[in-house]
């Protein structure tokens, strides 16, 4: 498995995506800067981390959508090659058009950071295949734009197609139909906002998000 | 030449900012507020000559995210 994390001015959870990817798939992660305007040879999965890149100036995820790397990682994506963004890395996939919809501020106005129950809808998808269809997890959300919002007919497109990965069990920030994580039409790109890097072995509280580099690195390798 | 764009959010979008503005004047006893939605200006400095369309297109590619907000050019001579 060759991985890489892309890091922006103002990601700070690179770090532990790629200690995740590592400890689960006993691969290193190449950690690529948002300047490079290449992925490495053979890169068969793109990780996208949280944060705050560029400091969320203009819109959260905008200025690190239009970095040099993202070509790279639209190319990549368009080819088949499995991308993952959490938290500020999906809001930078919907600012790049690689999923629809858009993140906004949260309905209660409120920085919301706890760990949160998750179903999870569709366990057909290369990130969701070692969790059972249905089942409940738990994974921490630290975000202050995580209110996913698109219009009507994009809702229901995305809903009839399965393309629902991941929803809030509970009210957490206002999101369209509790719409947690969303998954490309290709079924290649996901996006969700709680950090399952953060819940891969139990001293973290939980190790629920571990099954999803899991089940990656099944499809992946 | 200089031209200001104006970038709101479409009609129908929640606003929360614009909802807790509308609080905070409750609050300060301005009453009759029925509304309020935040947007932002962006006052552009440009080359002499530069086109509509380019403005546009920077409105489209960058300073507007078009899914839930829309745009308003407005150029300013001199």
């Amino acid at each position: 498995m060759k991985s890489a994390v892309v890091v922006y001015p103002g990601s700070n959870c690179d770090r532990d995506l790629a200690v995740a990817i590592r400890d689960v798939t006993g691969h290193e992660p190449a950690m690529v800067w948002h300047r490079d305007t290449e992925l490495p040879e053979g890169t068969d999965l793109v990780a996208i981390p949280g944060g705050f890149s560029y400091g969320d100036y203009l819109r959260s995820g905008a200025m690190a959508a239009r970095s040099p790397i993202m070509r790279a990682v639209t190319d990549a994506a368009g080819k088949g090659v499995p991308v993952i963004g959490i938290c500020n890395g999906f809001q930078v996939l919907t600012e790049a058009g690689l999923l629809p919809g858009a993140l906004m501020r949260n309905a209660g106005l409120h920085f919301v950071c706890k760990p949160v129950g998750l179903r999870v809808e569709n366990n057909q998808s290369i990130f969701t295949n070692a969790y059972a269809a249905g089942e409940e997890i738990t994974v921490p959300v630290a975000h202050h734009d995580g209110n996913y919002q698109a219009d009507a007919e994009t809702l229901a497109r995305i809903e009839g197609n399965g393309r629902v990965a991941f929803r809030y069990i509970g009210e957490v920030n206002g999101s369209a139909n509790a719409i947690a994580g969303i998954i490309n039409q290709s079924g290649n790109v996901l996006g969700m906002m709680p950090h399952p890097e953060r819940a891969i072995e139990r001293a973290h509280g939980g190790a629920d998000g571990r099954r999803l580099f899991m089940g990656l690195l099944e499809a992946v390798a | 030449m200089k031209a200001r764009v104006f970038v709101t959010l479409k009609p129908g979008v929640l606003d929360p900012q614009g909802k807790a503005i509308r609080q905070a004047l409750e609050g300060l006893g301005f009453g009759g507020v029925e509304g309020v939605r935040a947007g932002k200006l962006i006052e552009l400095d440009l080359t002499e000559g530069t086109s509509h369309a380019d403005i546009e297109a920077m409105c489209k590619k960058l300073l507007a995210n078009t899914v839930i907000e829309n745009f308003k050019i407005e150029r300013q001579a001199g």
